[in-house]
């Protein structure tokens, strides 16, 4: 079956045949690599996309199920230009591996844009499904935190 | 590979009777496919259909996720949707999920027992509602007849004031229970425990309610012998989570320090 959604603000086509999720029809089938693959079980947060309006991990999304929905990856999180988020982890120094960057990118992207001042916690909390194995988190707390007070 | 969006139940239903696979968060059945156990070739996934997203009153949709109930629901169920997952998970996991998958873990569970909440059952030959206690009958099993959805969860219509959820796991985020609880008390002193995570289904601890129900103000020794109780009512296992033993010994600390919030 073909299925037909909004792929960062553009109408896209995908041909299923099994119930693949919607983190391997982007990689696979799509060719938008932003979104990482690692624990395919929702534990990771490295394959963070927003589906109408909310953050889920595309891993448990099946592709089928995204007919006529809104998806945005971390390429389409903030048109052509870079995302205060993206420019908020540059400068903290929040990112070595990169590989669960993508994921964080699009989960604090849609904490700030519920809510421009999250607090310490908040900003913890939201971040709870993004596991990096290199920082820390401190670096990426404190990135957050200071956008937090822009 | 065959897929519905239906918009209601009345389609869901003709898609269960044709063999079709129920489809909700995806949180449960999407790890099964993303691991190779599970391939199904024929699904309707349900998050369109706005009966089931409807929450009215103390008829709650199956399709209701964790993110609402974190906002919006009865105290102890708030607390428990809190510890669900991540926020992702919390965006997409339904409280008609947690029902249907019937892990001795699920953290909405421990409610849906300590209040005696019914689940409401719909087949395209007719509808029936099921006490939690009938419905729970095994670990991952329960009384859902095949062509049967769940369509909500049926809370009674007054709440005890005094409720209170609590977890115990290794870690505060991203965590499947070693022991979950729902304490509940009223103002006469009827006590209603509820725990996760011991026993092959959510289960209740009947011995321990009745004594400390009857107890109006409850003195250390009393917490002391209630906390007994449940330890040893309960009916744990070891696994790869945690011991028989500890887990024993943890429902009876977690149930009396949520008893202990309810009586403050």
């Amino acid at each position: 079956m073909i299925v037909t959604f909004r792929l960062n603000d553009e109408a896209v086509n995908t041909r299923v045949s099994t119930p693949i999720s919607l983190l391997d029809a982007l990689r696979d089938d799509l060719g938008v690599f932003g979104t990482k693959s690692a624990c395919e079980q929702g534990e990771c947060g490295s394959c963070s996309v927003i589906l109408d309006g909310e953050v889920v991990c595309s891993c448990l999304v099946m592709a089928a199920d995204v007919e006529g929905s809104d998806v945005t990856t971390v390429e389409g999180i903030s048109g052509a230009g870079v995302h205060p988020v993206q420019t908020a982890m540059h400068e903290a120094g929040a990112v070595q591996c990169g590989f669960c960057t993508p994921g964080i990118v699009v989960t604090a992207a849609a904490l700030f844009e519920g809510n421009q001042h999250p607090s310490t916690d908040e900003i913890k909390e939201a971040l709870a499904g993004n596991i990096c194995r290199c920082t820390g988190y401190g670096a990426i707390v404190r990135a957050f935190e200071e956008l937090a007070r822009e | 590979m065959e897929f519905h969006h239906p918009t209601t139940i009345g389609e869901v239903l003709d898609a269960l009777d044709a063999g079709a696979v129920p489809l909700a968060g995806g949180t449960d059945l999407m790890v099964e496919v993303n691991f190779g156990l599970s391939r199904p070739d024929h699904v309707v996934g349900l998050r369109r259909v706005e009966e089931l997203t409807s929450w009215e009153g103390s008829k709650i949709g199956a399709g209701v996720t964790w993110r609402r109930l974190e906002d919006s629901g009865p105290r102890a169920l708030a607390q428990a949707a809190r510890t669900v997952g991540s926020p992702q998970i919390r965006n997409a996991g339904t409280i008609g999920g947690n029902v249907a998958t019937a892990s001795p873990a699920g953290d909405g569970l421990p409610f849906l027992a300590a209040v005696d909440a019914t689940i409401d059952l719909r087949s395209s030959s007719g509808g029936r509602s099921v006490r939690w206690n009938d419905f729970f009958v095994g670990v991952k099993k329960t009384a859902l007849e095949p062509g049967e959805l769940i369509t909500s969860v049926t809370l009674p219509g007054e709440l005890p004031e005094r409720q209170a959820f609590g977890k115990v796991g290794v870690r505060n985020a991203m965590v499947i229970a070693t022991v979950c609880c729902v304490v509940t008390r009223e103002d006469d002193g009827d006590t209603r425990v509820a725990l996760g995570s011991v026993a092959p289904t959510t289960t209740r601890v009947s011995r321990a309610e009745e004594m400390i129900s009857a107890v109006a103000r409850p003195t250390h020794a009393d917490l002391t012998e209630f906390a007994r109780l449940v330890s040893e009512e309960v009916a744990p296992i070891t696994d790869h989570r945690s011991t028989e033993s500890y887990r024993r010994h943890a429902s009876g600390v977690l149930a009396r320090r949520l008893l202990e919030r309810c009586l403050r």
